[in-house]
């Protein structure tokens, strides 16, 4: 059981926590001979394949290493283009790590204030006056899900499906914010949260949370 | 009971409090000046606190202004002064009350001498009501109007509602 990400989300749709916990690994690192049985191509900032699929390398995962030296975009480490690289055949046999990228730090602030927008419209499109808004967004890999408090500020988690105790999870990050981060008193409101110990006790409750497993705390 | 932990931590409290307050008499020299800043770092507190307070007690959204008045004397100054105000005087149009509070932890062994008749001393507890309102957006004023350090029988906090703030309301609150 896991539980993959954190974010916490203030009053203006502005990104001011977030914590990696645990991110399936798929990468896949093989040695390929010339020439390449992948199609790649550049897309955004990265080189990914467009084409061909086998032993557990995808349509969409990204270069993310090559010879072991971790590539800086569409570069390699030491500079040079990487679908140049690979297409000289002086280069092979070339060992390629390969794997699903992993969002920067922009788009993550990017994808948090389009969720704040998200999160809006969801109140809006409701029937009902007073709607709580976005709690949950399920799909087949994960489930996120969504805790405003009463003074605008949101607490999003994205977990395994199957993760139980996620609600009681929620409001325990809230008293960790309201103490570690709130009392702290260099910590100015609605500006990112640099707090040591508010990034200790956040990783224990998520342990404890993950411990519990899909039948949610004992208590 | 004497030597009880509460007991220490609440002589610890009014200790720093009073320092609090008699430092800012010296940086400040005079009363009206010492109020303001009082309230100023009371709102400092109150707009932290509000969190603190929602995430542990779990009350939920007040739509009007007698919920918030009994949240804040039966469950707010309870949690954080260990003291029960009661609610009354409240005005015909229902936008105001008053707090009154038989014992002030506070104030405990404190006495104002005659050069600081116009100080408040416990003008904090203005700034922290005010700013913990204003997180869940409502505009309130809140003074004292009675006092047990200037001679009278209780303290009694009034708290006028002024308006729902209705900028950069979380959304579903419209």
């Amino acid at each position: 059981m896991a539980i993959f990400s954190v974010y916490v989300v203030n009053k203006a749709g502005g990104l001011i926590y977030q914590l990696d916990h645990y991110a399936p690994r798929s990468d896949t690192e093989m040695t390929f001979s010339y020439p390449l049985d992948l199609v790649l191509r550049p897309r955004d900032e990265r080189v990914v394949v467009a084409f061909g699929q086998r032993d557990g390398i995808r349509v969409g995962h990204a270069v993310l290493a090559i010879n072991g030296a971790e590539v800086n975009g569409r570069l390699t480490a030491d500079g040079k283009d990487v679908l140049e690289f690979l297409s000289n055949p002086a280069n092979y046999p070339v060992s390629i790590r390969f794997g699903r990228h992993r969002l920067s730090s922009n788009e993550k602030l990017m994808l948090a204030s389009m969720f704040h927008s998200l999160f809006a419209i969801g109140s809006q499109l409701s029937p009902e006056v007073g709607s709580s808004g976005i709690e949950m967004l399920e799909t087949d890999t994960f489930k996120l899900h969504c805790f405003q408090t009463l003074t605008g500020i949101k607490f999003v988690v994205l977990a395994d499906p199957r993760q139980a105790g996620i609600d009681a999870l929620l409001r325990k990050i809230y008293e960790i914010y309201s103490d570690f981060a709130l009392k702290n008193p260099f910590y100015s409101l609605e500006m990112p949260i640099r707090c040591e110990l508010f990034d200790q006790n956040l990783k224990l409750a998520l342990e404890v949370a993950e411990k519990a497993g899909p039948f949610g705390p004992g208590s | 009971m004497l030597g009880s932990p509460d007991r220490r931590n609440s002589e610890l409290f009014t200790l720093t409090y009073g320092a609090l307050v008699t430092q800012l008499c010296k940086d400040y020299e005079n009363d009206e000046d010492v109020n303001k800043q009082l309230d100023k770092m009371g709102y400092n507190i109150g707009v932290r606190l509000i969190e603190d307070f929602l995430a542990r007690s779990n009350v939920g959204r007040c739509h009007d202004f007698r919920e918030t008045a009994d949240v804040i004397a039966k469950i707010a100054f309870k949690m954080y002064l260990g003291i029960t105000p009661s609610i009354t005087n409240w005005s015909p149009g229902g936008d105001e009350f008053s707090l009154i509070l038989e014992n002030n932890p506070l104030v405990d062994f404190v006495e104002l001498p005659d050069n600081h008749s116009s100080l408040i001393y416990s003008n904090l507890l203005c700034g922290v009501l005010r700013g913990a309102l204003e997180m869940v957006q409502m505009a309130v004023d809140v003074k004292f109007v009675q006092d047990t350090l200037k001679g009278d029988s209780v303290t009694e906090i009034r708290m006028k509602f002024i308006r729902r703030i209705e900028d950069n309301l979380p959304a579903g609150e419209e």
